[in-house]
């Protein structure tokens, strides 16, 4: 099918079998890598993009069902021009690998906006389904908070 | 990146090598002739480029895999350290597969001996064997070597480009090299004139390299600092460039089926389903395996699915409990080794308690967050391949034989990886992606595994059983005799990377059980190992991470038995053997605020394992939260003599401490009908962010040799864990993963 997408702000037209995920469309279609395949089942949080501000799990979104504004990780904040949630991670140098980041970011953003002061408690619940072999998860916590502070300062 | 590999070939034949109006520095020097594939017979000194100068700017080559371990800065900063520059303001690449960048520590890691109590001579002769390892061409990232590998010969790169580059600021400017400096990529002289390194590029190629001193610990700028690390803008933003990113106009894209029975082949496939479905242009027959390459990595994923094959049957024990039938027998045979033998373990002395113990850990897969992938171009006379790898040279080697090309007409460009933890150091995801290449000449194809696929064709860490005897007297160990069974990892691993049938004592298999750092009078370590059957290969901290948990578990049970402290315990055994273990026990213990006794609902426990010539001591606390075993905080210390980067070192101790509890908690490869039963990360799941426990970490500097950061942190985790399980529920965890065995909140 003919679809027009709308992704970090532009539209996008893609010409692409219904039931092609989101992710593969992104990825090999429209050639926005930053947002990852880990494990097609939506058990690693690796392809997680937001649509409509709430985090989902691209890889289990057909493009017939997608609806709404797509914001990937390429749209939070560019190199030059960083988001406070990837300025955090970088104050606490959180990835290791990188792979799994554009997910855990996407996700953590997606909390935020919703709860803008979360407890530990808060983050372990929003962050459970988002896997990290090389765990970071320590500096993932402490960057969240840290961007909570910024987000809240500005 | 062409004009980088030649500048790799090239600069084996000069010294500063000038290229395309730039200059590529190298200085290390081998004592004795090389022989050098570009000149051959030649006896001259073989050069490393590490520093590229053109007019644009520096460019520092980091030829090791950066999959998360901070390598990459890591060395920039070495070199940094010495050429005055600042390792993020200029370009940091992982350059070409080229023999110039070997790894002379991984092959020192094999000499004989424990390691924590290796003279300063046995550490020169591991410089000298790590000279042989040239001859295979083993440019790899791996054994924790990295900062070994390079902490003085990349100093020495950037001392001889800076001296090189003053030597021309001086005769450019007509006056002494005496009296310039450096700075910020610069060379200053006297009057306030300034010279930037890339206006003097042209100059300094027409100069022989300088040699100069290190400069002293006290003048280090970077080393024992924190440098930011040159990756993480790019890993936020996702413009990082993994091997999965790779992107070449015309690119198609791959999926495969590979036989679940490691080994065996294929008899027949039929593609009736796949042909008609979207997106799918080939479908291709690679002998043992089918391909589908496509328009989309998904529609690719879907056909190969709808083919169906008839396989050939697996030819080793088709179940778990098969496999590890013939680890246990194993132990019928002749011992491969026994590389500890201290006193005499048949000869107890009079009244000492005896403890027996089997202990049996699963095959372990390597899940890295980014499943296996490369991209290849078959031109018919070359071939270029894009993977996230951890040996390009290995990469390019057998890419070369597959391909019928020699192995200078194969390019091999190495990303970032998602993960390695030893997975990448295998080439057989490059190799698939060649075979699939050579189908399709003249069109790119990047092939991806599914997770299904990556899963269930590793090369796993072994299936191991760990049979242990001891002994107590009087509160004191007198007696440690350990078996250990499992497929050896080096013969058929390392044997697969170089080529070569290994032979011998097996030091890797045994690594972290016959060297701990304890004086127990009676210690006898033997290693048996059981024929080739799953393909093993090197997980994260290799053997250690079966023999950091028979070590440490045993030494638990002792102290137990014995009514002893176990923190008190070991501290003892290692403070009679070697101080730097003593020291990381004391430093867990106050970290912690060891005392010995826990409030009831709470368990505690202790591990302490010497691996990759580091010792690690962990505390980890575990608490019952309503019948449930909370993982709840760590606390971590190391000594690794020199931390290049403390902060970094940090983040590889939790992380390795992060690895290793995952494999504890859930790990675990099991096989029906010849095949691997977990296909997912919902059957292999790992710690996520409500199971990782707070952790404290503290990096010492205080041993005499330098320590590798990247693996020591797995090996305590395990029994960590298991003997905190211990303190909470007086239930003995003598088998992995613990999900089997207890409720563990997840």
């Amino acid at each position: 099918m003919s679809k027009t997408l709308r992704i970090n702000g532009k539209p996008h037209q893609v010409d692409l079998p219904d039931d092609v995920p989101l992710l593969w469309v992104l990825r090999d279609e429209i050639g926005l890598t930053g947002t990852k395949f880990g494990c097609g089942v939506a058990a690693c949080g690796a392809c997680t993009v937001q649509v409509n501000g709430e985090a989902i799990r691209s890889c289990q979104l057909p493009l017939g069902d997608v609806e709404g504004d797509i914001t990937t990780i390429e749209g939070l904040g560019t190199p030059d021009n960083m988001a406070a949630i990837q300025s955090a991670w970088v104050e606490h140098q959180v990835a290791q690998c990188g792979y799994c980041q554009s997910g855990q970011i996407m996700q953590a953003a997606s909390l935020l906006a919703e709860n803008p002061t979360p407890s530990d408690a808060d983050i372990d619940e929003a962050m459970q389904g988002n896997l990290c072999r090389c765990g970071t998860y320590p500096r993932i916590r402490a960057a969240i908070h840290s961007a909570a502070k910024m987000m809240q300062e500005a | 990146m062409a004009s980088l590999k030649k500048i790799a070939r090239r600069s084996f034949l000069v010294g500063s090598a000038a290229i395309l109006g730039g200059v590529a520095f190298g200085t290390y020097k081998y004592h004795q002739p090389a022989p050098n594939p570009l000149e051959p017979g030649a006896g001259k000194a073989v050069l490393n480029p590490f520093v590229f100068l053109d007019q644009s700017g520096v460019t520092l080559i980091a030829p090791r895999a950066e999959m998360g371990q901070g390598v990459r800065t890591s060395w920039a900063a070495l070199i940094a350290e010495e050429l005055d520059v600042d390792p993020n303001a200029v370009n940091v690449i992982h350059g070409p597969a080229a023999k110039a960048y070997y790894n002379s520590a991984m092959m020192a890691e094999a000499l004989p001996g424990r390691g924590y109590n290796a003279s300063d001579f046995q550490h020169s002769l591991g410089q000298v064997v790590g000279n042989f390892s040239k001859f295979l061409d083993l440019q790899v990232t791996g054994g924790s070597s990295s900062m070994k590998d390079g902490f003085e010969r990349m100093r020495r790169a950037g001392a001889s480009a800076r001296e090189t580059l003053k030597e021309a600021a001086a005769q450019k400017l007509g006056v002494s090299r005496a009296l310039l400096e450096t700075k910020d990529g610069h060379v200053l002289a006297p009057g306030g004139v300034t010279l930037s390194y890339a206006e003097l590029a042209v100059e300094a190629a027409g100069i022989a390299p300088q040699e100069v001193e290190l400069r002293p610990a006290a003048q280090w700028k970077y080393i024992g600092k924190t440098v930011p690390r040159i990756d993480m803008v790019a890993k936020v933003t996702g413009t990082a460039g993994f091997g999965v990113d790779t992107r070449i106009p015309g690119m198609k894209f791959a999926a495969i089926k590979q036989n679940p029975h490691f080994g065996a082949g294929m008899r027949s496939f039929d593609a009736s389903a796949a042909e008609a479905m979207a997106g799918v242009e080939q479908i291709l027959d690679l002998g043992d395996a089918v391909a589908v390459v496509g328009s989309n990595t998904w529609l690719a994923q879907q056909a190969v699915n709808a083919i169906t094959v008839d396989w050939e049957p697996a030819s080793y024990p088709q179940t778990t409990e098969g496999l590890f039938a013939e680890i246990a027998a194993s132990f019928d045979g002749s011992a491969n080794s026994t590389l500890r033998d201290d006193g005499d373990v048949d000869d107890l002395p009079e009244g000492a308690e005896v403890i027996e113990a089997e202990y049996q850990l699963p095959y372990l897969a390597h899940a890295t967050m980014e499943p296996m992938n490369a991209t290849a171009l078959y031109t018919g006379d070359a071939l270029e391949i894009w993977a996230p790898n951890q040996g390009p040279t290995v990469v390019q080697k057998s890419a070369a034989e597959l391909a019928g090309l020699e192995t200078e007409a194969v390019t091999v460009h190495t990303t970032y990886l998602g993960g390695g933890f030893g997975r990448r150091i295998e080439v057989d995801y490059a190799d698939r992606a060649v075979q699939i290449a050579r189908q399709m000449k003249g069109t790119p194809v990047q092939l991806t595994w599914s997770r299904e696929e990556d899963m269930r064709h590793d090369f796993y860490r072994p299936g191991a059983i760990g049979r242990y005897r001891a002994a107590i007297k009087d509160g004191k160990a007198v007696m440690v005799h350990g078996k250990i069974a499992a497929q050896s990892t080096t013969q058929e691993g390392a044997g697969r990377m170089l080529g070569l049938p290994m032979s011998g004592p097996d030091k890797g298999h045994v690594d972290a059980a016959f060297n701990q750092p304890l004086a127990i009078p009676n210690f006898r370590v033997e290693g048996y190992i059981t024929k080739p059957m799953i393909p093993v290969g090197f997980w994260r901290s290799v053997a250690a991470s079966f023999n950091g948990f028979f070590s440490d578990s045993i030494i638990d049970e002792m102290a137990h038995k014995a009514g002893r402290d176990p923190l008190e315990f070991r501290l003892e055994l290692a403070r009679a053997e070697w101080e730097p273990g003593a020291k990381v026990l004391e430093t867990v213990r106050d970290m912690s605020g060891w005392s010995g006794k826990t409030p009831e609902g709470i368990g505690r426990g202790v591990a302490f394992v010497y691996s990759f010539g580091t010792p690690v001591a962990q505390v980890i606390e575990v608490a019952d939260q309503d019948g449930q075993i909370a993982i709840k905080n760590a606390w971590i210390a190391a000594d690794l003599g020199t931390a290049v980067d403390p902060r970094n070192v940090e983040a590889q101790l939790f992380s390795g401490l992060a690895y290793g509890l995952s494999a504890a908690c859930f790990g675990e490869i099991t096989f029906d009908g010849g095949a691997v039963q977990q296909e997912n990360f919902p059957d292999y799941d790992a710690i996520r962010m409500p199971s990782m426990p707070r952790v404290e970490v503290a990096v010492l500097q205080e041993q005499k040799h330098m320590g590798g950061a990247g693996e020591p942190g797995t090996p305590p985790a395990a029994p960590a864990l298991a003997n905190a399980i211990f303190d909470l529920t007086g239930t003995r965890a003598r088998r992995l993963p613990l999900m089997h065995d207890f409720d563990l909140l997840s």
